[in-house]
Formats: C-alpha cells, sequence, structure tokens
C-alpha cells in the first residue's frame, strides 16, 4: 500500500482513500481529498518536511505524518513527467 | 500584521448587528481570494488584509450604499468549509446560520474555482439567499481561465457576478446584483447529491422539519447536521429557536426512521460523514468542469519557478536570510537619510516653543513640563521611531501582499515540529514583527490550543515595530560604523532578528517539554498563488494604517511619560530628586544584568507603548543634567557615553529590547485570548527571565574578561 509520503517530487497519483480519522480527515476532504483525485507532488520543503501538494488546482503544504494516512490508488498511475 | 482597532480584538464581535438601519449582509469566502479587499473597497473600512489564511480572524462591520439601499456588511473569516470546526469555521458557520443576515455573498477565486465552490455550496446550503462572487477576474484571465458567469449561475440557480475588487468600477455591478437579489424572490439554489442513502434519509426528515421551522433555518441543513449529531451545529440553532427541534415528537419520528435508512445502507459516523464532504466535492467539481475553460491551474509555471527558488531544499533558507536582510538594509538607508534632519527639525520647534513660553512669561514650571518633559520625549518618539517605521512597514506589506509570508510558515514548519509547535507559529511570528499584540490575536488561525499556547506566550520574542527602531539606533550607535555603516546595521539588525527567532523556537520547545507537553498536531497550509503587489495601495495602507496608528499609540504614551519624568526629576526629596531616588533604588540590579537603574526604570515606564523606552533612558539622563542639542545618532550616542554606555550596556540594552515583558496592550491582548491570567503572567515572566540570564551571562562574562 503506497500513501502519499511516498511520492516523490514531479511525479504525481491518484488518492485512493484516506486512513485519518476525525478533525484530519475532514481537513483533508475539505482540501478535495476524496478517492480518485489527482495530486502532484511538487517540492519539500528545506526542512525535508513538509512537503508541497497540487491538489485540485490549489498548492496545499502537508506534512510526513499526515500524508501516511492517505492512500494512493495501485495503478500504473504515479507516471513521473517533467 | 494588521494593526488596526479591528484586527487586534477592539470593536470587533461575530454575530453583533451594528447599530442602525441597514440591510445585514455576511460576506463569507475561502481565504486569499481578496475578500476583505472587497470589503475594504465597498466599506473604506480600514481593515487590513493579507495573503494567508485567517486574516479577518473575528467577523469586522462595515457600511456601504447601493443607489437603493444601505448594507451592513459583515466580513467572515475566511474558510475553506464550514463542516471541519476550525475557530474560524465555527464564528462563520454560526453567523451564517444564526446571525440574522439578509444574505450571504460567497467569494470566490476565479483561478481557483473548483476549490472555492465547496464553501459556496455549503453556504447555499445554509441560507436562503446567496450571491456568488468570482474575484480576481483579472488574474484568472492573465492565467488563461476564462469562467462562464452566466453558466455558472444558471447551473447553481443563484446570481453570479465578476468582480475585480482591486479596481471600484466593478463594484457597482456588485451592489447591483446585491439589491436584486434582496428585493427579489429567494433564488432556487442547486442541491447537492449525497447518494441514494442519505437523499433518501432527506426525503424523511425534511418534511416535519420544514413544517417546524417555518423558513427560520433551512430544512435540509438542519437534517443534515441532525443526522450528523453535529452539536457544535445544533447549539447556536438551538439557542435562536429556544426548543430542541429533534424534541418535537414528528420530528423525532422521522429522524428515527432516517437514521435506520441510513444504518441499512450501513452508513454511519464517518461513513455519513464521509458521503457529504464527497457529495460536495463531486458537485463542485462538474459545476466547475462545465463553467470553467483554459488554463489548467491557477498555479502557473512562474509560480512553480518562484517555488523552487523560495522554498526549495537548498535555497530556501538562503532566500530568506537575504531577503530579511535586503528589507532592513532598504529601511536603514533610508532611515538614515531623514532621520537627522527630522530630530533637527523637531528640536527646532522646541526651541520655538521655549521662545513662545518665555514671550508669554510663562512659569518655568509650566515650560519646563510641558516643552522639557512632554514634547521633548514627544520628539524623540518621534525622530527615533517614524524613519524606520515608514520604511519598514509598506516593504514588509509587499512581502505579505506578494504572498511569501505562508512560504515562511512552510519553511519554517520543520524546526517548529521538531518543537512539538505548528509551522503557522511562523505567520504568528512574522505578524508579530509588525505588532505583538495583532500576533497574540492572529493566534488563532492555529487550530491545536496546545500549539495556539505555545505562540501566544512565545509572540513577543521577536521584536515588534514599537522595539525594531530602539534595537536598531542601539546597534548602530555602538556597534556599525565605517563606510559599510547601512550594511553592518542591516547585518547586525537581521542577526538580533535571527536571535529573536532562536529564542522563539528555544521557548517553544521549553514549553512544550514542561507545561505544554503534547504531540504535533496535523498541518495543512495553504500557499497561494504570488500575487503581483499593488504598490500604491500598499504604501497608503501601511502608512494610514500601520505607521499613524502605531505612532499615535506611541505619542499618546510619550508625552504623559515625559511629564512624568519631569516631575520625577524636578521635585526633590531629601536632597535628591524623585528620579534619582528611583533610578538609584534600581541600579544595583541594573548593574547586575550590565545595565543601570535608568534603563530598568525607563524599561517598566515603557510597559504602555516599548517605543519610548530609548526616548526615555535619553530624557532620565538629560533630565539629570543640561544637554540642549539632540539631534542625530551621533549626539545621541555622546549622551549615553557621557552616562557610562559601552559596547556591553548597549548589547546588554538591545538583549533586553529583544525579551523582557511585553507590552501592556499585548499583555491585555493574552488575557483576553487565554482567558486566564495565569498564562498572561507566563507571557510576561517567560521572556523577562530569558533576557534576565542573556543579559546577566553577557555583563558576568564582560566583567571576567575586562
Amino acid at each position: 500500500m503506497r500513501t502519499l509520503c511516498e511520492l516523490q517530487p514531479g511525479q504525481r497519483a491518484c488518492v485512493g482513500g484516506l486512513l485519518s480519522q476525525g478533525g484530519m480527515r475532514r481537513r483533508l476532504m475539505d482540501v478535495g481529498l476524496i478517492e480518485h483525485t489527482e495530486v502532484e507532488c511538487l517540492g519539500r520543503s528545506p526542512g525535508g518536511d513538509p512537503a508541497a501538494y497540487l491538489i485540485r488546482g490549489a498548492v496545499i503544504a502537508l506534512r510526513r505524518a499526515d500524508c501516511a494516512g492517505i492512500v494512493l490508488e495501485e495503478e500504473e498511475g504515479g507516471v513521473s513527467w517533467d | 500584521m494588521g494593526l488596526t482597532n479591528t484586527s487586534t480584538g477592539r470593536g470587533t464581535a461575530a454575530g453583533r448587528r451594528a447599530a442602525g438601519d441597514g440591510t445585514l449582509i455576511a460576506l463569507a469566502g475561502n481565504p486569499n481570494v481578496g475578500k476583505s479587499t472587497l470589503f475594504n473597497a465597498l466599506t473604506g473600512l480600514n481593515q487590513h488584509t493579507g495573503n494567508w489564511s485567517g486574516k479577518t480572524i473575528s467577523s469586522a462591520q462595515g457600511r456601504c450604499r447601493s443607489l437603493r439601499r444601505e448594507y451592513i456588511l459583515a466580513d467572515l473569516p475566511g474558510t475553506y468549509s464550514l463542516l471541519a470546526r476550525s475557530a474560524e469555521e465555527v464564528v462563520t458557520r454560526d453567523f451564517l446560520c444564526c446571525g440574522g443576515a439578509e444574505a450571504a455573498v460567497v467569494v470566490c477565486d476565479a483561478a481557483c474555482l473548483e476549490r472555492n465552490l465547496n464553501l459556496t455550496l455549503q453556504v447555499m446550503e445554509c441560507c436562503s439567499r446567496v450571491l456568488l462572487c468570482v474575484n480576481l477576474m483579472d488574474e484568472a484571465k492573465r492565467k488563461g481561465i476564462h469562467v462562464d458567469l452566466e453558466g455558472l449561475s444558471r447551473r447553481l440557480g443563484i446570481p453570479v457576478v465578476g468582480t475585480v475588487a482591486r479596481r471600484k468600477k466593478s463594484l457597482s455591478q456588485f451592489l447591483d446584483a446585491l439589491d436584486s437579489l434582496v428585493e427579489g424572490p429567494a433564488p432556487k439554489p442547486l442541491r447537492v447529491g449525497y447518494g441514494e442513502a442519505v437523499e433518501e434519509a432527506l426525503a424523511l426528515l425534511t418534511p416535519p422539519l420544514e413544517e417546524t421551522l417555518a423558513g427560520r433555518f433551512s430544512a435540509r441543513w438542519l437534517a443534515l447536521r441532525l443526522l450528523e449529531e453535529d452539536e457544535g451545529a445544533l447549539a447556536p440553532v438551538r439557542a435562536v429557536l429556544g426548543r430542541e427541534v429533534a424534541g418535537e415528537p414528528a420530528v423525532a419520528a422521522a429522524l428515527e426512521k432516517a437514521r435506520v435508512v441510513l444504518g441499512a445502507y450501513g452508513l454511519t459516523g464517518e461513513g455519513l460523514t464521509d458521503a457529504i464532504a464527497a457529495g460536495l466535492i463531486r458537485t463542485a467539481q462538474a459545476v466547475s468542469r462545465e463553467t470553467v475553460r483554459g488554463g489548467k491551474s491557477g498555479y502557473s509555471e512562474a509560480d512553480r519557478r518562484a517555488d523552487r527558488l523560495l522554498t526549495g531544499r537548498a535555497v530556501g533558507y538562503p532566500a530568506m536570510l537575504l531577503l530579511l536582510l535586503l528589507v532592513f538594509y532598504l529601511t536603514i538607508s533610508g532611515a538614515n537619510l531623514f532621520s537627522d534632519w527630522l530630530g533637527a527639525a523637531l528640536f527646532r520647534v522646541q526651541d520655538l516653543l521655549t521662545a513662545l513660553f518665555q514671550r508669554l512669561n510663562a512659569p518655568a514650571w509650566l515650560h519646563g513640563a510641558l516643552v522639557l518633559g512632554a514634547y521633548r520625549v514627544l520628539a524623540w518618539v518621534v525622530s527615533v521611531m517614524l524613519p524606520p517605521m515608514a520604511i519598514f512597514f509598506p516593504l514588509f506589506t509587499l512581502l505579505e501582499d506578494v504572498g511569501y509570508l505562508p512560504r515562511i510558515a512552510y519553511n519554517l514548519d520543520k524546526p517548529f515540529q521538531r518543537c512539538s509547535a505548528c509551522g503557522k507559529q511562523a505567520l504568528t511570528m512574522s505578524m508579530g514583527l509588525g505588532c505583538n499584540a495583532a500576533g497574540v490575536v492572529g493566534c488563532r488561525i492555529i487550530d491545536s490550543p496546545r500549539e495556539r499556547l505555545l505562540a501566544t506566550l512565545t509572540n513577543s520574542l521577536v521584536p515588534c515595530n514599537g522595539r525594531f527602531p530602539a534595537l536598531l539606533s542601539v546597534l548602530a550607535m555602538f556597534f556599525a560604523g565605517g563606510a559599510l555603516a547601512g550594511f553592518s546595521s542591516a547585518l547586525l539588525l537581521t542577526g538580533a532578528i535571527v536571535l529573536g527567532v532562536v529564542a522563539t523556537f528555544f521557548a517553544t520547545w521549553l514549553l512544550s517539554k514542561t507545561l505544554l507537553r503534547g504531540l504535533p498536531s496535523s498541518f495543512v497550509l495553504e500557499m497561494p498563488p504570488y500575487r503581483r503587489p499593488q504598490v500604491g495601495q500598499v504604501i497608503v495602507r501601511s502608512v494610514l494604517d500601520r505607521t499613524v496608528f502605531v505612532l499615535a499609540r506611541a505619542a499618546a504614551v510619550a508625552a504623559p511619560a515625559g511629564l512624568l519624568i519631569w516631575v520625577l526629576a524636578n521635585v526633590h526629596a531629601g536632597g535628591a530628586s524623585l528620579l534619582a531616588h528611583c533610578a538609584a533604588f534600581l541600579d544595583p540590579f541594573g548593574r547586575l544584568l550590565g545595565m543601570d537603574g535608568a534603563i530598568l526604570l525607563a524599561f517598566l515606564l515603557g510597559l504602555p507603548a516599548n517605543e519610548i523606552v530609548l526616548p526615555m533612558i535619553l530624557m532620565i539622563y538629560t533630565a539629570q543634567g543640561s544637554l540642549q542639542e539632540l539631534g542625530g545618532l551621533a549626539e545621541m550616542k555622546a549622551v549615553l557615553a557621557a552616562n557610562g554606555w559601552t559596547w556591553v550596556t548597549a548589547l546588554c540594552v538591545a538583549l533586553f529590547i529583544l525579551m523582557h515583558w511585553p507590552c501592556s496592550t499585548t499583555l491585555l491582548t493574552v488575557r483576553k485570548e487565554t482567558g486566564s491570567w495565569k498564562w498572561t503572567g507566563l507571557a510576561t515572566v517567560l521572556p523577562t527571565a530569558m533576557g534576565m540570564v542573556c543579559c546577566f551571562l553577557v555583563a558576568a562574562a564582560a566583567r571576567l574578561f575586562a
């Protein structure tokens, strides 16, 4: 099971589901992270964590610990592009 | 770092209706969509807007007129949703459902419509009259994004108007649309579909609710909250109705049945919540696909390049330091141009005043109290404070306007995470550079109460705008010099700010290991696209909103404090002035910290406004002597040196300026925000103790090696 943590800068993938519970789950859904949503990792901050993601046209910074609750769809996706 | 009354907490209240007539309109929207700019343009109220979430912290109200009607606009905090229950969301939701507004306006960013529609759909669900205002049409156009406003209006079933809030002429269109919305029949808005199960449950629950509510609340919205058992949303409804809706037999029976239906589909608890959130997002996606053409994303290639430079792994931190250095260099070299001139001019005015008093044969004590006391301190405050302030504020606002501050939070999140705190503390810290009271209020953007408290208690460790000109003067007088004076001052000041940041990290870490133990909570931060700054507006706004506000506050304190000092210096008891008694009393302690009694006395008197500390020190020294000419830094240094200042004194004063008790406004704000005198006490003791320890160590080391 791949999570958003593993998405490298420049890679894209689709969200398969959320493991987070409660308030964080709500917050992630509010930024549009539901099933089949495409996410692109834009880069990591100077400290290495958090990382910036392009989600539905907006740039959202998420911490590694929170990304571990976002499961990616298992497919040939995650196509690297540059 | 808004410094107006509104942003520091006074004059704001959620859900309060402004006095007088007018149609109350709620203004909602995502953060960073120019909502407050629109609000300002409409009302002319000086309410500061910022390019990061949570700028408007509680609802501010202002008036505006259309051709036909008078409106009271309530500017609600920017939120992405009404469901996630953060502090801003609660304020917004409660106002929308129970604030008594006739209509709601949702402001959206044209370049990021899909994301913004999530909130729009939720507002449409709970309010009967909604106007969608698609803002920043010009930015979207530049990015090649076209929004079909008519199509959007048809699809959503509500009026839609496109605006460029920065340009006043698009506002009349907006007001016309608002008039028609308020006067016309209620629109029939699009209903978000939540899937078979939820719809079936809603079909059971909505009719009895409609009957009992009689149009007071949206039945569909309330039905969803009842199904979700969202107590936070139901409590204000209960308060308005004065009864428990679910207590009605018909409603209770329907609710029971609806729950059974949901249960049969396996939709309970989190499942139901998910279905509701997903319904909203899918609808938003569908609507935006039909109505937005062109451009892939509001986050353009240029934004990507800028972010690689400003938040890149290798260059993020150096870029941050260089920017800070640049801002200070410009501030210092700009301030030097006219601070000497300003000082000389203000002291010429003192001579004129003296001449006037002499011609009027005024008694010497009156001249002394008013001119040598009140006026002189006022002149000091203006000449020391005004030049750096008038340059630093616009520069900082410019950075804010471009959208750089959320990047600071992004860059600094890792160290804050290490301290078990939230990266958004970097934002409140930056706000603290402007004004610590504003920074403390700004801490509301942090969701976790523990992390909010960490940010609140440590905010005064970055020097506010009232302190850094004093810091600058002390450093420039004793440590900078030669051909590169401006540059080395900037370097020293940058160092001082970095030290303040390090102190913030240390204090945060210390608190989170002792009194405020806990794990870092989650962190979701939006980084808005970079925007072209509105240079003209930035200058006007920062001069009016900030410089004048801070200066007026300082002046209001400085004149009476100057008067007090003069009285203390001229009332004698037991052979010495009261001032000498006070200074002598504090002197041993001051010496221990590498300073003296006069300096400590000035810090104590500076409690209402830190701006007056340095002028006060000079005042105390000169009140006892007879120095007349006081112009620029050179004269200032002469006075200080004559009173025994060395580089050690200057260093200790600089450290103590950086770390001592916050000003009284900040303390009262901390009291208001935390609701506890105990935390307020800690906010006083913590920076003071840190400052005292540092000063003591520096003084002891200097004594040891001297």
